[in-house]
């Protein structure tokens, strides 16, 4: 349950934001959760939506886009899914992997008055 | 209006973590971040560990609990320098919360500092809190399936000490497969299997922690 201090860095960073552009209504936020991350997008919305009730930000939709595990073979320079959490090249079976998505927590667009 | 952001959601916590990473890195100093599930034995590793290393390193603790001081206390017992964190609910440590614990050290006395993170295997490995490295215990009590339960832990460690590897005869759980499931996720990872209670495996531990204190000296002269 680290979603909640997750939601109030995003709270934050919303907050900012919508300083920096003058605007007076978030109408909806948009969030990339890597595969690996370890969330639960339901109680991000749960959480999401108890602490922003009562405030300015209340009624914002919160939308969620789950990035799957890819990765790139240091050995044959090949991407690929990473299925199953196995970190190993389908291609050439080298254990030397990068991990170039699906660790993501970003927030990625904001929907703004 | 539609405004384009990306940020990631941590940034505050990961500069922090950072700050802290240069002050360790000034003081030359080894940090590492160790986690697990509750009752994994982290403090009876820690325990062992300061008796095995505290003539040739000094040593400090921080320890993160939701609640009480049990286990600084335990620690205090060697007569070293250690800081309770009580996170007050929250289940894991962050940049912040370390940072808080720097006026109670004197770090130009010390080697190595070991942050020990609230029981859990979840959480925790989100939030850097300015280490060198995450170390990790999973003892086989809690079964064989969990590098597969929890991914995430198993993929950010730099080492994994398997405990209580004396209960292997009384509970169902093959080392090998733990062993196997973890280097799939993580092919990378140091496994030590060992035993808080006998003894067994911690000498090689040991020696991996005086090497890691060695190296990354030598590294941070060149």
């Amino acid at each position: 349950m680290h979603e909640m201090s997750i939601v109030q860095s995003l709270l934050d960073i919303i907050q900012e934001e919508m300083r920096k552009h003058n605007a007076k209504l978030l109408r909806s936020v948009r969030l990339d959760i890597g595969q690996l991350s370890a969330i639960v997008p339901e109680s991000l919305s749960f959480c999401f939506e108890v602490m922003t009730s009562g405030t300015e930000l209340e009624g914002a939709e919160l939308i969620m886009e789950i990035i799957p595990l890819r990765g790139a073979c240091r050995d044959c320079g090949r991407e690929f899914e990473i299925k199953e959490y196995a970190f190993e090249c389908p291609h050439c079976s080298s254990p030397h992997i990068d991990t170039i998505a699906g660790q993501e927590l970003s927030i990625v667009e904001m929907e703004v008055d | 209006m539609k405004v384009s952001v990306v940020k990631n959601i941590l940034e505050a916590n990961d500069r922090i973590a950072q700050e802290n990473r240069a002050i360790f890195d000034e003081k030359d100093l080894l940090v590492f971040n160790l986690m697990s599930s509750p009752g994994a034995g982290k403090t009876s590793l820690l325990e062992k560990t300061i008796d095995a290393l505290k003539e040739d390193l000094k040593i400090g603790v921080i320890e993160g609990d939701i609640q009480s001081s049990q286990d600084a206390e335990r620690i205090a017992e060697k007569g070293i320098p250690v800081v309770q964190i009580n996170t007050g609910g929250a289940c894991h440590l962050d940049g912040n919360m370390i940072r808080d614990t720097f006026k109670e050290f004197d770090f130009d006395a010390l080697d190595l500092l070991v942050v020990e993170n609230v029981g859990n295997l979840v959480c925790p490995a989100e939030f850097k809190v300015g280490e060198d490295f995450k170390a990790m215990i999973l003892s086989v009590t809690e079964g064989e399936d969990k590098p597969a339960k929890y991914p995430l832990m198993f993929h950010e460690s730099k080492v994994l000490l398997i405990n209580k590897i004396d209960l292997l005869p009384y509970v169902d759980c093959s080392v090998e497969k733990i062993k196997e499931e973890t280097l799939k996720i993580n092919p990378g990872m140091t496994i030590f299997e060992i035993s808080c209670k006998t003894g067994e495996g911690l000498d090689a531990w040991y020696n991996w922690v005086r090497e890691e204190v060695k190296t990354r000296r030598s590294a941070r002269k060149q």
